[in-house]
C-alpha cells in the first residue's frame, strides 16, 4: 500500500503550506529497519490529519556524522544546503524521528543561520495527545514490560527524558528502568559516527553491554526513540538469542501498532 | 633570642607562600598558552553554576557514598581553615590562642566543632583509603592510575590523616597544660575529641608536655604549608581550580558542539564569494583542529589542571567500560602532562618554548583512543566539576580528518557518500522517498 506523503515541493506548487516539516533523515529514508519507524510515524500523522510535508529528494544529510568524524567542512556544507532549502519554503517548524538530526538541526544550525523550532517525534506525539488529536489505548501492549533506552542525543544531549516515558505509560504498559538510565543512560555504541565503522578493539561490543542491561529487566519490549539505537539494540538482542522473547520497537511503532494503524 | 621562633615562623610563611605563588603563576601562564575563548557571558548564571556545582557539590552526591564522604572532608577543610588563621597569627605574634579572649564561650564552641570535624575527616579518610586499597574499586585501578597517580592519591590521604592526628594531639597536650596551669596556656577551648587522647600524655612531666605540644603545633602548621605546596605537584589542585572551572564551564546544552567559525567563513566564501562581509573574512586559519596543547582553548587547559583523577568519567564511558583504549580521564591527564612538559621547557628556556619535536597527538594521545569515542557525553555528565574531555577528543578528530586525512577508511567512505549522495550510505538521493511506495 502506497502511503500518502506530501512533499513541500508539491504543496508549494499548489500554493499550500504545511504547518510542520517531517525531517525523515537518512536512516529513516534508506535503512530497512528505520523505514518502518518512518512509516509508523507517517501513519500517525495521516490519522491525526496533521498538516505536514517532507522534503523528499530535497532533503540531504544534516552533516551530523561528518561533524562527529571531524569533518567540519562537510558538515557546514551540508548544513548550508539544507538551510537554503528550508528557508526557500519558509519552514519554521520541524519534527524528526532521529535524535541526531534533531540535535544538529536544533542546536548546530542556528549559528549557521538556520533557525527553526525543532521537535523530536516523542515530544510531538505527546503534544498530539495533549491537544486531543491522538488517543492511545494500550491494546496489544497492555500490561507488557517495556524498558526504555535513552538515546544519548535525545537524553543527555538535550535533556529529553520524560516525553518518551510518558508515551510508554499511556500504552498501559509497565515501564521498567535499566540500571543506567536517563542522564546516566549507557550509549548503544552508534553515536559519534561509530555507526559507520568497526569498533576499536576491546573486550566487548558496546551494544552487547547495553543489551545485557536491557535484558536484565526481563522486558517484553525494548523501546527506543532513535533509528541507530534501534539497529544496535536489535543486533544485541539477536546476539543474545532473545529474538523470540524481546522485541526492539520505536515508540512511534508502539503507538501505531496499539492503534491498529 | 626571644623572637627567634617568630622569625623562623615568619620565614616559613614567606617561603611557603612565595613558592606557592611562583607555582601558581606558572599554572596561570601555562593555562594562558591556550587559545582565547569567550566565557565571560552571563556572569550571574555562571556564579549560580559555580555555587551549585563547586560550593554545593551537587554533582558529587550523585554517587552518595563517595559524595557524602567527600562533603565531610570538604566542610572539615573549610572550617579547620578558620582555625588555621589563628594558628598563623599565633605563630607570627608569639601569642597562644590569640582569639580566645575576644570570643569567650564562642571560642570553646568553635574549637569543639573543629575537633568534631577533625574526627569526621579522619573517619572519611579511612573509608577513602579502604575504597582505594582494600575494596580496590575498579576506577582507581585502571591503567592510567599505575605508578605516580596511585601513589599521589594515597599520599594525599596520608597527609590528611597525619594533619588531623597532629591537630588533635596538639589540642590534647594543650588541654593538659591548661589544667596544670602552665604559663601562657590560658584556659580556652573545649576538647570533645582530643580528651580521649589525654591518657597517652598525662603521665608526662610539664616540660615534656610543653615540648610535645610545641612539636605537634610546629609539625601541624609545617605540614599544612608542605601540603599547600604539594598541591602543585599533585592531582589535588581541584580544591582551588574547581571554582573557576565551574564558573567558566560550557553552559550550552551538551548536544551543541561548537561550530568552527574559521571554517564557517571558508564555507561562505566557497558558496558565495560576494556575500561574505569583509570584516568576517579574516586571515586564513593556520590549522584546523588540535594536535598540541597550544591549539586547545585555555578552558580546556584549565580543565586538565582541575582534574582530580576520580575516574567517574571513565567508569561511565561506554568505550572504556567495554575495554577500549579510550579513557576520558587519561585524555585529561595526558593533556596536563603535555602542558607540564611544555611549561618546564619554557622555564628552562628563559620564557620561550623551544620546539621539542613532540605533541599531544601521538606522543600522548593516540588516534585509536580518539576514534573509540561515541560522543555520548557520559564523561561530561559524570564529571563533578564539569570538565569536558569530549571537546578535546572532537577537536583532535578534526585535526586528524581535516589536516591529515587520517580518518578510519570506513569513515572516509561514509563522508564520501555524504558528499556525493547526501547520505552516509551509497544510495541515490533520488530514492529518498522510495519508502513511501513500499509496503
Amino acid at each position: 500500500m502506497k502511503l500518502n506523503v506530501p512533499t513541500l515541493a508539491q504543496l508549494s506548487a499548489e500554493g499550500k503550506k504545511a504547518s510542520v516539516v517531517f525531517w525523515v533523515g537518512c536512516a529513516g529514508s534508506f535503512d530497512d529497519r528505520a523505514k518502518k519507524i518512518t512509516k509508523a510515524f507517517v501513519k500517525i500523522l495521516n490519522q491525526t490529519n496533521t498538516s505536514y510535508a517532507v522534503l523528499g529528494i530535497e532533503e540531504t544529510c544534516t552533516g551530523d556524522p561528518a561533524k562527529r568524524a571531524g569533518n567540519e567542512f562537510l558538515f557546514q556544507m551540508q548544513a548550508m544546503q539544507n538551510i537554503s532549502t528550508l528557508d526557500k519554503y519558509e519552514v519554521t517548524k520541524i519534527v524528526t524521528t532521529c535524535p541526531h538530526c534533531f540535535n544538529t538541526l536544533k542546536n548546530e544550525y542556528p549559528e549557521l543561520g538556520g533557525n527553526y523550532q525543532v521537535i523530536h517525534h516523542t515530544q510531538f506525539l505527546k503534544k498530539l495527545i495533549k491537544e486531543g488529536a491522538l488517543s492511545i489505548e494500550g491494546g496489544v501492549y497492555k500490561g507488557k514490560r517495556i524498558t526504555y533506552h535513552d538515546p544519548c542525543y535525545l537524553g543527555r544531549a538535550n535533556k529529553i527524558y520524560e516525553a518518551p516515558r510518558d508515551l510508554i505509560k499511556k500504552l498501559d504498559a509497565e515501564l521498567v528502568e535499566m540500571k543506567s538510565c536517563k542522564s546516566k543512560g549507557l550509549c548503544c555504541g552508534a553515536g559519534g559516527a561509530q555507526m559507520f565503522k568497526d569498533a576499536e578493539s576491546g573486550n566487548k561490543e558496546i551494544n552487547i553491554e547495553r543489551t545485557e542491561q536491557a535484558l536484565e529487566t526481563q522486558p517484553d519490549i525494548i523501546a527506543a526513540a532513535c533509528p541507530f539505537c534501534n539497529t544496535m539494540m536489535t543486533d544485541g538482542v539477536k546476539n543474545k538469542d532473545q529474538e523470540g522473547k524481546t522485541e526492539v520497537m520505536d515508540i512511534a511503532e508502539l503507538i501505531a501498532n496499539a492503534n491498529d494503524l | 633570642m626571644a623572637y627567634l621562633p617568630n622569625l623562623i615562623f615568619f620565614t616559613l610563611v614567606v617561603c611557603s607562600l612565595g613558592l606557592f605563588t611562583r607555582n601558581l603563576k606558572r599554572i596561570i601562564r601555562n593555562i594562558n598558552l591556550g587559545k582565547d575563548i569567550d566565557r565571560n557571558d552571563s556572569p550571574s548564571l555562571r556564579m549560580k553554576n559555580m555555587f551549585r556545582v563547586a560550593f554545593g557539590q551537587t554533582k558529587m552526591v550523585s554517587r552518595p557514598i563517595a559524595g557524602i564522604l567527600h562533603l565531610i572532608v570538604y566542610i572539615g577543610f573549610v572550617f579547620i581553615n578558620i582555625e588555621l588563621l589563628e594558628i598563623v597569627l599565633d605563630g607570627l605574634t608569639g601569642k597562644h590562642r590569640l582569639f580566645a579572649p575576644y570570643l569567650g564561650s564562642f571560642y570553646n564552641f568553635l574549637i569543639a566543632m573543629f575537633e568534631v570535624f577533625a574526627l569526621l575527616v579522619l573517619i572519611a579518610v579511612f573509608f577513602f583509603w579502604t575504597r582505594r586499597n582494600v575494596l580496590k574499586i575498579k576506577r582507581f585501578w585502571k591503567d592510567e592510575m599505575k605508578g605516580w597517580p596511585k601513589q599521589d592519591a594515597d599520599y594525599i590521604l596520608y597527609f590528611e590523616l597525619v594533619l588531623m592526628i597532629l591537630f588533635l594531639s596538639m589540642n590534647s597536650t594543650d588541654s593538659l597544660l591548661q589544667d596544670l596551669g602552665a604559663t601562657n596556656y590560658i584556659k580556652a577551648g573545649s576538647f570533645p575529641v582530643s580528651q580521649f587522647l589525654t591518657p597517652l600524655f598525662d603521665s608526662f612531666e610539664l616540660e615534656t608536655l610543653i615540648f610535645l605540644e610545641r612539636t605537634f603545633w610546629w609539625l601541624h602548621i609545617t605540614g599544612i604549608f608542605i601540603f599547600l605546596n604539594y598541591l602543585y605537584y599533585s592531582k589535588h589542585l581541584h580544591i582551588l581550580l574547581a571554582f573557576p572551572n565551574t564558573y567558566f564551564a560550557n553552559l550550552e546544552i551538551k548536544g551543541k558542539f561548537k561550530v568552527n567559525p574559521q571554517i564557517k567563513t571558508e564555507v561562505q566564501l566557497m558558496l558565495d564569494p560576494q556575500e561574505v562581509i569583509p570584516e568576517a573574512s579574516p586571515t586564513t586559519p593556520d590549522k584546523f583542529g588540535v594536535s598540541d596543547v597550544f591549539d586547545l582553548s585555555w578552558v580546556q587547559l584549565m580543565n586538565s589542571y582541575s582534574c582530580t583523577e576520580c575516574g567517574r568519567c571513565s567508569s561511565e564511558c561506554p568505550a572504556n567500560i567495554t575495554g577500549k583504549k579510550l579513557s576520558p580521564r587519561a585524555v585529561m591527564m595526558k593533556t596536563r602532562d603535555r602542558l607540564e612538559e611544555v611549561g618546564s621547557n619554557i622555564n628552562k628556556n628563559k620564557g620561550h618554548f623551544v620546539p621539542d619535536g613532540k605533541q599531544l597527538l601521538n606522543d600522548y594521545i593516540s588516534p585509536e583512543e580518539l576514534w573509540a569515542c561515541t560522543s555520548c557525553n557520559a564523561c561530561v555528565e559524570a564529571c563533578p566539576i564539569e570538565i569536558d574531555p569530549l571537546s578535546i577528543i572532537m577537536d583532535m578528530r578534526q585535526y586528524l580528518t581535516l589536516e591529515q586525512s587520517a580518518a578510519p577508511s570506513e569513515l572516509n567512505s561514509m563522508m564520501a557518500n555524504v558528499e556525493n549522495n547526501g547520505a552516509p550510505w551509497p544510495f541515490s538521493n533520488q530514492d529518498r522517498l522510495q519508502w513511501a511506495n513500499e509496503e
